[in-house]
């Protein structure tokens, strides 16, 4: 029962390649075994019948070689112009894969899908132009043969002996929804090829004989059926998942393939792939990285090689361990892996007994229940040497040349002491430097040394001198006995040092991971962590990097200001199209690759949040281990931007609730403070015109002063009202003059006179107070806010006090009353907007402190509050003096 | 003294026309009113008015406008009605001609006073040789200030400045305008020179120099000599 249970994932896969389909265009492959069979013809046949349905067609790439009935049906159909590219002066005709996009038509024609663009276009091969017009959600007709499949390039090779270049990944035709096989027996082919229906080029009208024999048009016929035989298997499949018709479900196989630095991996990783296929397994490439240097061509290869894994669908693990057998076998039994694929050794059986069996041996012995299939590969041209200096630490010339220098000399040295000392002492002596060599100048010089070495012993130093012979057994023995060990001493140690190094290239590498990571915690704003990546980057890929930011969803133009890579047309181009399609742009990518830098989008949660360029200075291609540190920067990065704008997005919401809160506290305050003056109007005016109120005078005269007193309170709140929003639009600006703080009391106490009714007045004012630079008017109001404070919160005999004095550079105002003061943990808040001490009366409009504060601060200085002993409040302005003012002239007179 | 003395009103809001027209013919003067600059303007020159009150904001011509196209062909007085926060525009209407101003909101008291002040001021009269209020005597003949009846001395330009603000006495001057007639038109930045001298003159002048009476500053604008003019 639980067997023919459809498999969750499986199913799930297949949902998402629906969803997935929609929206997005559908893709028809006419698919052939070879050059001839008429796909072109079959292909715009299709697309006669499409326009005759009245689907709009248009014909972005077909090529008819001038085959007259191909040509013909070329008539009637739309013909995108080909866009025309330089390149080292010829000029060369490429699809306009932009003119299609704008012209967005139903379905288009694209011939020759394996077809590679000049360089200078957008995409370095035609089927990524594909998968940008099936992105855009453009229907595309295309065509293929059967050699062009990435995982049929060598399998064809076998058969005919050609290198096929122009190669597609075989996922693509995953990404057919449509696969339309013309077939044609090779005998009918043949007869093509004999009537000159087949077109092939001049010069190679013999290599094109030959690989239209009729065994090998059997062949390639053979792998094109099969290949649409896997594909219905396929659809057949995926049919049956969605139905949800149960059927011999897959057991979600998984299976793992060793890759290495060798040629040969790549037809490993092939050959897993076409296994996979029809397992309809998922499959992993796994590379065990050891304390073993690669060269330069070894880690190309290498890249080269998890790129063709991952370009055919497989899932890359890179791990370390110099245990390669026992990491295998961990992943796969971690991974639940059934079935391991490795190659067969080509090394020769003796070093494999020598290393106690080679690491096929060991895989299969310990294996347990996984499969191992062990396959073998075609001895590549390049074969290894037969006799290959190990060159796990790459040494260079001048390296060697120092070594056998310091043999030289070394030996001339001994010459000197020939008399003093025995030859023993010298074998000893030479050990000593061929270890120094192994240390500083790696294995292949103390290899070198040692055999210098050994040679000048024996010749200038071991009896009969200067004579390779050697007269005694004992020294035989010796002298077999120093190169033994001054090989094996100079090799581990040169092995130490590669070791050594190693570890702290890993050592670097985590610390710089952490660096930035450190790096972009602690820095304190977006700016910061910019320039910190930045360098970081830099420095690590010795390169030149840039970051665009996105803004308002589309790509700034303008890289961050610490950017150190300049950006012209091209670049931004690059960076542009990384940030629209979220996918790495730029050099060494397959899109815009004739750009000098590497762009790659900043992915978030919430789509690209912007780009990052790096340009290496050296024009290398970065490794695998540099793509994965690359990665997981620019991953940091993105995080940080996300983060970023995510405080920015609470920092907006958590100002929107303020000043929400603000409002409504506005909205209470400011509707009581209306309210009342406006009631005490309307009672007044109403009672004064009715006649019985009226008529009687003191009745008038009190009603009549009700109304003055409210359209004061009224003037007062708008004054405030008026006076905050010039604060807060920060339109406030100050007219300094300089100011006499007497007079600035007086006309303060000029103005609240009347409101601060019987309450005692003590002005205290030193005349000698220098003048001081200020708003007079502000400040005045200052003084009137903190007096009519007063007013509101004070007993009406309460006693006030008004003192200016210079303090330590600043002058001192203080507004004091001998009242009830303020409860300590106020003395702070009263200065917030609309905070009013919970008891008090109403009566202010709660600004006045707040405005108050705001024209103090905005001249520099400082507003507080305290309580005086024994009681009472002090409000104290804090303003700079500044310079003493200039002098004063009499009048000429 | 207000018997037969026309005011134009220049304001566009009904309800200040009403109350200013209720509380002047309540005085007894003859009201006029324009309700727009370009009315004022015609209306000024058509009837003469005495005295005008004019807002600095009217719908269509800024009221500085006003007051300098009525500055070109006539000298009648005229006060500005503005608002609190608009010093600038108080100082501009002064230092072009205006010669008062009210804050609104205003008291009928304060807009009766500024009216006789400048009443009197448009009067061409002959200048008493001496000036008296309460117990401040100055006699202009004889350069001489006495206080309670004892003689104040005066430096020449605490002199000067104290005869300026006689001759305008009731009137607000500017800053300016004090800082030309005194020390000379190269002088009129220099503020501080008034801080420091009006400070000395209400040393020895007031009986509270923190709590002037007469010398009264106006925040922003300028200063007055405060009197009262029945």
């Amino acid at each position: 029962m639980s067997e023919n249970r459809p498999d969750p994932d499986a199913l799930l896969a297949a949902i998402q390649d629906q969803e997935q389909r929609q929206g997005r265009g559908k893709l028809k492959v006419f698919f052939g075994m070879a050059a001839g069979v008429g796909k072109t013809y079959a292909m715009l046949d299709a697309a006669h019948a499409r326009k005759s349905e009245g689907v709009d067609v248009v014909v972005g790439y077909v090529e008819t070689h001038k085959r007259a009935e191909t040509d013909a049906l070329l008539e009637g159909l739309e013909i995108i112009p080909r866009q025309k590219v330089e390149y080292r002066g010829t000029t060369m005709e490429e699809m306009d894969l932009d003119a299609i996009l704008a012209r967005r038509p139903l379905l288009v024609l694209v011939d020759e899908l394996a077809h590679t663009n000049v360089p200078g276009t957008r995409h370095p091969k035609r089927y990524q132009d594909v998968i940008e017009l099936l992105d855009a959600g453009i229907n595309v007709y295309t065509t293929i043969n059967v050699q062009h499949f990435e995982s049929r390039a060598d399998t064809v090779k076998q058969i005919t002996g050609i290198t096929v270049h122009e190669t597609v990944p075989d996922s693509i035709i995953d990404l057919a929804d449509e696969i339309e096989l013309i077939d044609l027996s090779p005998e009918d082919l043949r007869r093509r090829l004999a009537e000159g229906k087949v077109y092939v080029p001049d010069k190679v009208e013999t290599a094109a004989n030959n690989f239209f024999r009729v065994g090998n048009l059997t062949a390639l016929r053979e792998m094109a059926l099969r290949l649409t035989a896997e594909r219905v298997d396929h659809q057949l499949q995926n049919y049956m998942q969605i139905k949800r018709i149960a059927g011999p479900w897959k057991s979600g196989e998984r299976l793992l393939v060793a890759v290495g630095p060798s040629p040969f991996s790549e037809q490993l990783i092939r050959w897993t792939r076409r296994m996979a296929y029809n397992l309809e397994a998922d499959w992993l490439a796994v590379y065990v990285e050891t304390s073993r240097a690669l060269t330069a061509d070894q880690r190309a290869t290498l890249t080269r090689n998890l790129e063709l894994a991952r370009d055919l669908g497989a899932e890359v693990v890179t791990t370390a361990g110099d245990d390669i057998p026992g990491t295998l076998l961990n992943i796969a039994r971690q991974r639940n892996v059934a079935q391991v694929v490795m190659g067969k050794p080509v090394h020769s059986p003796l070093r494999d007994a020598l290393r106690g069996g080679s690491p096929v041996d060991k895989v299969v012995r310990a294996s347990g229940n996984i499969d191992v299939f062990v396959v073998t590969g075609n001895p590549a041209p390049t074969s290894t040497p037969l006799f290959k200096l190990d060159t796990r630490q790459t040494s260079n010339l001048s390296q060697y040349g120092i070594a056998l220098l310091a043999m030289i000399a070394l030996t001339v040295f001994e010459l000197f002491l020939v008399d003093l000392a025995s030859y023993q002492l010298f074998g000893l002596l030479d050990l000593l430097v061929v270890l120094i060599v192994a240390v500083y100048l790696g294995r292949g010089p103390a290899i070198l040394a040692a055999g210098v070495s050994a040679l000048a012993w024996n010749f200038l130093f071991i009896e009969p001198r200067f004579t390779f012979q050697i007269s005694q057994a004992q020294d035989v023995l010796l002298l077999v006995l120093y190169f033994a060990i001054a090989l094996f001493a100079g090799n581990l140690t040169a092995r130490i040092r590669t070791q050594e190094r190693q570890a702290r290239a890993n050592a670097e590498r985590t610390m710089a991971l952490y660096t930035l990571a450190h790096e972009i915690a602690s820095a304190v704003d977006m700016d910061d962590v910019l320039r910190s990546a930045v360098a970081q980057i830099g420095r690590i890929f010795n390169g030149d990097v840039a970051i665009l930011l996105a803004q308002d969803g589309a790509l700034n133009q303008t890289p961050h200001p610490c950017s150190s890579l300049a950006m012209d047309e091209r670049e931004l181009g690059a960076a542009q199209w990384a940030f629209e399609n979220e996918r790495s742009a730029g050099r060494h990518t397959d899109t815009l690759p004739s750009a000098a830098g590497r762009y790659i989008p900043l992915r978030t949660s919430a789509g690209s949040v912007g780009v990052l360029g790096l340009r290496l200075r050296e024009d290398e291609r970065l490794t695998f281990d540099q793509e994965a540190l690359l990665e997981t920067f620019t991953n940091q990065v993105a995080l940080v931007i996300e983060r970023e704008l995510l405080d920015q997005a609470a920092e907006q919401a958590a100002m929107l609730r303020e000043s929400e809160r603000l409002y409504t506290a506005l909205l209470n305050s400011i509707s009581h403070e209306l309210r009342t003056p406006i009631a005490t109007i309307g009672g007044a005016a109403s009672g004064l015109l009715n006649p019985a109120t009226a008529s009687d005078s003191t009745n008038r005269t009190a009603l009549v002063q009700d109304i003055q007193i409210a359209a004061e309170r009224l003037n007062r709140l708008v004054e405030n009202l008026l006076d905050m929003s010039r604060l807060e639009s920060g339109r406030l600006t100050l007219k300094r003059e300089w100011c006499d703080v007497c007079d600035l009391f007086g006309a303060a106490v000029q103005r609240m006179v009347g409101a601060l009714g019987e309450r005692p007045l003590q002005i205290d004012c030193p005349p000698d107070l220098p003048l001081v630079q200020m708003d007079f008017v502000l400040v005045e109001q200052v003084i009137v806010n903190l007096l009519d404070n007063i007013r509101n919160y004070t007993p009406p005999t309460t006693r006030v006090d008004l003192r200016a004095e210079v303090a330590d550079g600043d002058l001192l105002i203080r507004v004091m009353d001998d009242g009830p003061g303020i409860p300590n943990a106020e003395l702070e808040r009263i200065f917030e907007k609309f905070h009013r001490i919970p008891g008090t009366p109403t009566g202010g409009t709660g600004l006045g402190l707040s405005i108050s504060r705001g024209l103090v601060e905005a001249h520099g200085g400082k507003l507080t509050a305290e309580n005086r002993v024994p009681n009472g409040a002090s409000f104290v302005i804090r303003l700079p003096m500044g310079a003493a003012p200039p002098p004063v002239k009499e009048a000429a007179l | 003294m207000s018997e037969g003395v026309h005011v134009l009103v220049i304001d566009d809001e009904a309800q200040i026309r009403r109350f200013l027209r209720i509380s002047l013919e309540a005085s007894g003067y003859h009201v006029l009113e324009a309700l727009t600059g370009g009315e004022g303007i015609t209306r000024a020159a058509q009837h003469r008015p005495d005295i005008i009150i004019l807002d600095l904001g009217l719908p269509d011509l800024d009221g500085l406008e006003v007051l300098r196209r009525l500055r070109e062909w006539t000298a009648t007085p005229v006060i500005i009605l503005s608002v609190r926060d608009d010093d600038q525009g108080k100082v501009a209407a002064l230092d072009a001609g205006a010669d008062d101003y009210l804050t609104k909101p205003f008291s009928t008291d304060e807009l009766l006073a500024r009216i006789r002040v400048a009443l009197r001021h448009a009067r061409p009269e002959a200048q008493d040789s001496t000036f008296r209020v309460d117990e401040l005597e100055v006699d202009f003949s004889r350069r001489t200030v006495t206080l309670r009846g004892e003689g104040v001395k005066l430096t020449p330009t605490e002199y000067a400045l104290l005869r300026l603000m006689i001759q305008h006495a009731g009137k607000v001057l500017t800053h300016q305008q004090i800082l030309r007639a005194v020390w000379g038109p190269e002088y009129v930045n220099e503020t501080h020179y008034l801080r420091v001298y009006f400070a000395q003159l209400r040393q020895k002048l007031e009986d509270n120099p923190a709590l002037p009476k007469r010398l009264i500053t106006e925040p922003g604008v300028g200063y007055r000599l405060r009197v009262e003019i029945t």
